[in-house]
């Protein structure tokens, strides 16, 4: 068993280097690579965790207990898990064969690629991003054992359960609050009723604030609706302690980290996808071996009738494009188009801009419901499917939050507003969720929504939760 | 060749890596604690109510729900891919269809995880029974309802260390010491040591008889029948787990009503109209003849749908007023179906008053411990 294992490890060692080497050549541009070997358990924790050096949670255990049991039971397969950080982490399953090994070396250079490159990964902190997360975890831990584990573990709970509401675009810094400064950083006050006609060539403000500082007099909060309901609680929560708010930032950081990867799952898949196909085509290997590779092939790329298989249909749309381009500029445009789209789009921009009637034709994909006991079938019209898949990766699949008023009522309630699109929410979910947000908030929360077309608000004190229509 | 490509192949030891396993051992935790919080979802949990004597069973627990907000499911179209030849009205599935009471959101919908958790009868039995007693019991002539019980009653010379019965010991010793002439305690010899040993006796208490009865009538459809079936079978273990010798009769009835074997309580079907007062009369007509209300604490339970012939109703309060004058305490569930119509007999037995009788509704299949509860009372917590 230690020889065979010795033997692996020997000829990854081997083919690694030409691997990357055909890769390089192919001007895949990555991170230096750490691969390693290991046990099925350890990937699973991975991929239950997102993260080797994560927090520890019980609902981890939740999802690597289901994944172990997949897995013991031959239901499904990782084979691979990588990390978005520099340099890149890389984790093969030990078991796989050296063919299987090999492909998921080539696949795993190609996402790296994609995270070194892709737009939406620049705000990530790939350098430090596992130490960081380390730091984190042994701070939880410190925590648990100050204030006990029950405590800190339903923190966590509650902010987990509106951990999706952050707002990735904010990376930029905020704009400076004015209030509690100088009552009007502008200085001057308006003299006479006419004064200010006079201004109207000058810039209005000249501080910079950029004008918040004149609407604070009669400040709401939040001035504008605010979609960062996780940062919104950290700043304005009364009741929270230091530890409690660290966690909460820590999580919002670690959500910031995770976001591009949820925003480009079918560019990322298809990408890696498209790449191991190609590296794999240069590589030598012998008959046996291009029978086995063409069958994990088949099974990574398995189209659902249930879902949409992100591998699948990255690889399509990446080839179809490339195939359109050549066509059209000239072989090789296609190629360089592809690596333009991997930098600057997203699963939005990339369905809305290339998933054209034929592939969605060709892949026979289409939408379906729950009518009556059935789902059924219900819609082909290319549009209106690709316009179904552009709209459910709006905010990542996340229903949209805002924050509209911190001190609804002026009994520093809180008072949240869905930004409803025509579809419904959970309402179970719903009402469970806000008794979480009330844990962090310690006061009475609102959410307003709609059901079956009329404006509904629900709301939770602490004792019960309501619900009417407006 | 010399390597210029920057990467680092390894493998390590892993094994004490255990963060997934020790997390996932926190989470098994939690659903425990969810068992204990969701007896009324467990009680009625097939697995268990068809475990055959099964020692081991697999309940399936809503794995434990991480609240967010989502989409309503069940209310948004979805994106799926085809072989090639799919079409407009194709069905890709179905929803079993739920069972009536069950309420929305029952676990039908697609995305929904199980947690399966094995759990042994015992466990969940001693969380069950915990809060279950035989009320109103009462002193009776016929003492055969026993429980054994453990009594010291005899002092012998021999026995073990632990049980060493230190006051007659030492009265040994002053005995001995006296009769010499040098009264005191000192010089302990091992004739004098005296040990106690005890005796398993079974402790009598009264005897006691449990009428079961139920509606097989053609209106119990299979969700009255389970939920009657369950009911009784939590009864029934609780009975023979908790007391020796307490008898169960078992009655079906439909428009006629007959003394069945317990198999055939559990698993047969009937059907035809319903007249309950026919149960009612064969358990007094039983108890006048085998079971003396001056031997026996009787209790009698009836579960039914409640969809009487409205001419019986008023003989169905007579005769359960009798029964009344006989048992420690009458017990009435009604099963609410599929259809909410107001029940004949239940508005009809609302006539009753007295404490002895207890009458539950059961809308849904978290309706059964609820009615065990309101039906074994435990002495000292009151009512009854």
């Amino acid at each position: 068993m230690r020889d065979q294992i010795n033997e692996e490890l020997r000829q990854l060692e081997e083919s690694i280097p030409k691997i990357i080497k055909i890769a390089q050549d192919f001007k895949l541009d990555f991170y230096p690579m750490r691969f390693e070997i290991c046990p099925g358990e350890i990937i699973y924790t991975f991929g239950a965790y997102g993260m080797p050096t994560r927090f520890t949670h019980w609902s981890f255990g939740k999802s690597y207990h289901r994944m172990k049991t997949q897995y013991d039971y031959n239901l499904s397969r990782i084979y691979e898990m990588v990390i978005n950080s520099d340099p890149c982490y890389a984790f093969l399953l030990e078991g796989n064969t050296i063919i299987q090994n090999k492909m998921v070396a080539a696949h795993v250079l190609a996402h790296c690629d994609f995270f070194k490159n892709n737009i939406y990964f620049s705000h990530t902190n790939p350098k430090d991003i596992i130490e960081s997360m380390a730091v984190a975890a042994e701070r939880f831990r410190q925590y648990e054992m100050i204030y006990g584990q029950q405590k800190v573990e339903a923190f966590i709970d509650s902010v987990l359960s509106i951990q999706e509401h952050i707002d990735p675009h904010r990376m930029i810094k905020r704009k400076e609050h004015c209030i509690n400064k100088t009552k009007n950083c502008c200085g001057k006050k308006q003299d006479a009723t006419y004064d200010d006609l006079w201004k109207l060539d000058q810039p209005e403000h000249s501080c910079q604030c950029q004008g918040d500082c004149s609407k604070n007099k009669q400040t709401k909060l939040p001035e504008q609706p605010e979609k960062d309901l996780l940062l919104f609680i950290m700043e304005n929560a009364r009741d929270l302690e230091e530890w409690q708010l660290d966690i909460l930032s820590t999580m919002r950081d670690e959500m910031l980290y995770f976001w591009p990867q949820m925003q480009t799952k079918i560019m990322n898949e298809g990408w890696a996808s498209y790449w191991h196909l190609r590296i794999m085509r240069e590589m030598e290997i012998n008959e046996a071996e291009a029978i086995e590779f063409a069958k994990m092939h088949a099974g990574v790329v398995l189209p659902s009738r249930n879902s949409i298989n992100p591998y699948y249909l990255g690889l399509k749309m990446l080839e179809d494009i490339e195939k359109r381009w050549d066509k059209e500029y000239g072989e090789g445009a296609g190629r360089e188009k592809l690596f333009e789209i991997r930098e600057m789009d997203n699963d939005i921009s990339f369905l809305r801009n290339y998933l054209t009637k034929e592939l969605v034709e060709e892949l026979d994909l289409y939408l379906y419901r729950k009518i009556g006991h059935e789902w059924k079938i219900v819609e082909k019209n290319w549009e209106k499917v690709r316009d179904h898949l552009v709209y459910s990766m709006t905010n990542s699949g996340f229903p949209v939050i805002m924050v509209e008023n911190g001190d609804y009522e002026q009994r520093g309630e809180l008072y949240l507003k869905h930004a409803f699109e025509d579809r419904e929410l959970d309402i179970k979910y719903l009402e469970k969720t806000l008794v979480h947000i009330f844990n962090l908030w310690n006061r009475p929360v609102y959410i307003e929504t709609e059901i079956d077309n009329k404006a509904a608000l629900f709301s939770f004190d602490g004792a019960k939760g309501s619900r009417k229509f407006l | 060749m010399a390597l210029t490509y920057n990467f680092i192949i390894t493998r390590e030891d892993w094994s004490l890596h255990r963060k997934g396993e020790v997390d996932q051992h926190r989470h098994r935790e939690k659903v425990r604690e969810a068992i204990k919080k969701n007896l009324a979802d467990i009680v009625s949990e097939e697995s268990i109510i068809l475990s055959d004597g099964r020692r081991v069973v697999k309940v399936p627990i809503r794995s434990l729900d991480q609240y967010r907000f989502r989409y309503d499911a069940r209310k948004q179209k979805h994106a799926g891919q085809g072989d090639g030849k799919s079409k407009v009205g194709d069905v890709l599935g179905s929803d079993p269809q739920q069972s009536p009471g069950n309420g929305p959101g029952a676990g039908e919908e697609a995305g929904h995880d199980y947690y399966e958790a094995d759990v042994t009868i015992d466990e969940i039995e001693k969380i069950v029974f915990e809060d279950l007693g035989l009320p109103n019991l009462k002193e009776k002539k016929n003492k055969q309802l026993a429980s054994e019980s453990i009594e010291f009653r005899d002092v012998r010379k021999y026995g073990i260390q632990s049980n060493v019965d230190r006051k007659r010991t030492i009265l040994e010793v002053l005995k001995r010491n006296a009769l010499k002439g040098n009264p005191g305690i000192h010089g302990i010899t091992p004739d004098d040591l005296r040990y106690k040993t005890w005796e398993v006796i079974p402790k009598y208490e009264s005897s006691a008889v449990v009428l079961a009865m139920m509606d097989t009538s053609g209106s119990m459809g299979p969700f009255e029948k389970y939920i009657a079936r369950s009911f009784f079978f939590w009864m029934v273990r609780f009975l023979r787990t908790k007391y020796q010798n307490v008898e169960i009769v078992f009655l079906a009835h439909h428009t006629e009503a007959k003394e069945v074997s317990e198999d055939e309580f559990f698993t047969k079907g009937e059907s035809g109209g319903t007249r309950c007062s026919s149960v009612y009369q064969l358990a007094l007509d039983l108890i006048n003849t085998r079971y003396p209300k001056e031997d026996y604490n009787i209790y009698a339970f009836h579960f039914s749908d409640g969809d009487n012939l409205s001419s019986d109703n008023e003989k169905c309060i007579r005769l359960i007023e009798e029964l009344l004058n006989k048992c420690n305490l009458v017990g009435y569930g009604e099963i609410e179906g599929p259809y909410y119509y107001t029940s004949t007999l239940n508005s009809s037995l609302k006539k009753i008053n007295s404490p002895s009788f207890v009458s539950v509704t059961i809308r849904d299949k978290t309706g059964v411990y609820p009615a065990l509860k309101a039906f074994f009372k435990k002495p000292d917590q009151g009512g009854g």
